[in-house]
């Protein structure tokens, strides 16, 4: 099948069928990280303008180095601040850059459904690189293709997703991306960082601790992730994973964020594959040069 | 100048009227109902044959925004969109700019609403200064200078020990303190309902309880001071328990509804219309079932609009940005009667009741009834009138409608303040 839609916003809306093709894809790409000129000319022609309203260092890279391995020209607009601050809006900034024709555009932004807002109000393909604490798709795109790497398959495994469930977007996608793929998802954290009905999401919760969490070293003590508890409860040939940045010490004791386990780094480096991936099928989606 | 109404079915719960009448209108009080009044010669006929006759609707929640805030609304836009919405009285929120915690401002509006205003308009006055929260207002000179009742709607007064003086201090004027409840610290943040919906969006949600928490304290003091408390926009199951609970027990507590809160639940904001977004938020399907019983069994004694106009921009942006609030005198008294009546979950009469009947009651206004000697302030509804509702063509300054594109059966025909036409609809 191929790519119809003019946006990536969310893993809920996509079917499997997409999320399987977009990791597909992303696989596909892989092997020009490894080239000695690591550039391709699909996308040459087209503009990416990659809009952060929130600092990210790593998916705003990611991004740009995908988009550049592609012979995309791509424009970094960093903006701060709200629409209700004093400028301009989110909106009036958005139709300006929209002004000026781009391809792609690929946002980042502190309020969940500004990339849907966006795709609303401009005529080019958005990404969502994350919305509030809505969604990341991108992001659940490369924990896919680390874990089908890792794992050769997706079927039946089980995930189990440690913190703060309430304020990630990553686990969000991630959450609806795992299910349609028959992956069982557990999350897992002090109730207080649990949102409410996340079980209607198909997660299934796990609390283990009855009140909220008084601190980070009680965080650390009760929900970080450490070698012995590996050891005590998780499958030997258990994946770590992480979006970053990571709180060494607090969430990962720095032998399990280091250790055998680890695919953190696998999953960056997929991290670009993914977005490159993102990029092509969007970009190229009109009959373009993108291919 | 005299007017005949003819033929229509005339509902006048207040006395307990549900007939085809005449009714005869004279110096802008209601002169005569019966079947086939002769017509004096020199009256004007409006055939209402298959409409519905009642008392003028009595919107007790409105926000006019001036002074202060004339790019949203005015007094003459909104009184304009009152009487097209079927209104023929409005109570106008203290959330002005400046706020009406003093007799200049109350001064200031009624001397806009004498000259400008098409229906009536009831200063509410602040309970405290600049809605602060830290000290009464000068609530005395605002009840002599016409305000009837006392609010810091758009926020609570957390401080339960100045909302009980308040509610002590106004005892002698026989007006209620309306709460706008909603516990500050747990709705801290919130744009949504917290549910399903607030998780999947990852939208900040408050929960049911922000409100239900602050009912029953407002209940309680009630109780304490003997006072009058009005629950404002009640929107939670647990809001209308309260409320009912306490009415058994003879608590002086009288509760609002809006038209949203009655039709829409938490799912619309699936949408990402910053249009579903206001405060109380919408709730759930179990709350809606409860405010619907609620307001038939009488423990929701009104429906109110909380009409709260906004400019474009401050609803266009990112959800959590926007602007809390939607218009709705326009489309309250249609969506009601299509999604509410028609399908038979509320009886017509009993919805006129709480449109006209009980707010006057409540707030000791004049109107409220079609008995001979009362104002002239007739609503007649047209059963059949089938429209789409088009924000582009309100009378409001505003646009902020959930409700854009919806297409409803029944809705106002025409509005008539002391005897005067106001509004006719164009169909």
């Amino acid at each position: 099948m191929g790519w119809t839609r003019k946006d990536l916003l969310t893993m809920r809306d996509l079917d499997a069928g997409e999320i399987v093709l977009l990791v597909d894809t992303a696989a596909s790409l892989q092997e020009i990280a490894s080239r000695e000129i690591k550039k391709v000319p699909a996308l040459r022609g087209k503009t990416i303008v990659n809009l952060f309203y929130e600092a990210s260092t790593r998916t705003r890279t990611s991004f740009e180095i995908a988009g550049k391995w592609l012979s995309a020209d791509v424009v970094n607009f960093s903006a701060s601040g709200s629409s209700t601050s004093k400028g301009e809006s989110f909106i009036d900034t958005a139709k300006n850059i929209a002004a000026m024709s781009p391809d792609v555009v690929v946002v980042r932004h502190s309020s969940a459904g500004a990339a849907e807002l966006l795709a609303r109000a401009l005529p080019c393909s958005i990404v969502n690189a994350g919305d509030g604490a809505h969604e990341h798709p991108t992001q659940a795109l490369l924990d896919l293709l680390t874990i089908r790497e890792k794992k050769g398959h997706f079927d039946g495994l089980h995930v189990a997703i440690v913190g703060d469930i309430a304020h990630s977007r990553v686990a969000r996608s991630n959450i609806h991306g795992m299910r349609k793929l028959g992956m069982t998802v557990t999350v897992a954290g002090p109730p207080t960082l649990i949102p409410p009905f996340v079980q209607e999401l198909g997660a299934k919760v796990s609390y283990r601790l009855e009140d909220a969490i008084p601190s980070l070293r009680e965080y650390a003590r009760y929900w970080g992730l450490t070698l012995d508890k590996l050891g005590r409860h998780a499958r030997p040939d258990v994946l770590i994973m992480h979006p970053g940045p990571v709180n060494r010490g607090i969430e990962l004791a720095p032998e399990v964020a280091d250790g055998p386990y680890s695919v953190i780094l696998d999953q960056v480096a997929r991290g670009v594959a993914v977005r490159m991936g993102v990029l092509l099928l969007l970009a190229g989606r009109k009959g373009g040069d993108g291919a | 100048m005299r007017l005949v109404l003819r033929g229509g079915r005339v509902i006048d719960p207040a006395n307990n009227l549900d007939a085809v009448q005449d009714v005869l209108i004279a110096d802008g009080k209601i002169e005569r109902l019966g079947r086939n009044l002769s017509v004096p010669a020199d009256a004007e006929v409006v055939d209402a044959n298959g409409k519905i006759v009642c008392p003028g609707f009595i919107d007790m929640h409105v926000h006019l925004r001036e002074p202060g805030q004339e790019y949203k609304e005015t007094v003459a836009t909104g009184t304009q969109a009152a009487a097209a919405g079927g209104f023929t009285a409005v109570c106008c929120m203290a959330n002005t700019s400046p706020v009406n915690d003093n007799g200049a401002v109350t001064d200031y509006i009624r001397a806009k609403a004498r000259v400008e205003g098409v229906v009536r308009v009831y200063p509410i006055g602040a309970v405290t200064k600049n809605l602060r929260g830290e000290e009464l207002a000068e609530l005395a000179e605002l009840a002599d200078a016409g305000c009837v009742a006392f609010s810091d709607d758009g926020r609570c007064v957390m401080n339960a020990e100045l909302y009980r003086r308040a509610m002590e201090y106004t005892l002698p004027f026989g007006a209620p303190v309306i709460s706008h409840a909603e516990d500050a610290t747990l709705s801290r943040g919130a744009s949504i309902n917290e549910g399903v919906v607030s998780t999947e969006l990852g939208l900040a949600g408050q929960p049911a309880a922000a409100e239900d928490v602050m009912v029953a304290r407002d209940i309680l003091l009630a109780e304490l001071t003997g006072a009058h408390v009005h629950i404002a926009h009640a929107s939670t199951a647990g809001a209308v328990r309260l409320v009912r609970d306490a009415k058994a027990r003879g608590v002086r507590v009288t509760a609002e509804v809006t038209p949203h809160h009655l039709v829409l639940t938490e799912d619309a904001v699936r949408t990402w219309d910053a249009n579903t977004k206001m405060a109380p938020p919408l709730r759930t399907k179990r709350d809606v079932e409860a405010l619907i019983e609620g307001l038939t069994d009488g423990t929701i004694d009104c429906i109110a609009t909380d009409h709260a106009p906004h400019a474009l921009s401050e609803k266009e942006g990112e959800y959590d940005h926007a602007a809390f609030g939607v218009v709705g005198l326009e489309t309250a008294v249609a969506v009601l009667l299509d999604r509410l009546v028609r399908p038979g979950l509320l009886p017509l009469a009993t919805l006129i009741a709480r449109w006209s009947r009980d707010p006057a009651r409540l707030l000791n206004l004049p109107g409220g009834t079609l008995a001979v000697g009362a104002p002239a302030d007739v609503t007649i509804l047209d059963p059949d009138a089938e429209a789409t509702v088009e924000p582009s063509r309100f009378q409001s300054r505003s646009r902020n409608t959930p409700f854009g594109g919806w297409t409803l059966r029944g809705g106002p025909w025409m509005t008539l303040v002391g005897g005067k036409l106001v509004h006719r609809a164009s169909s």
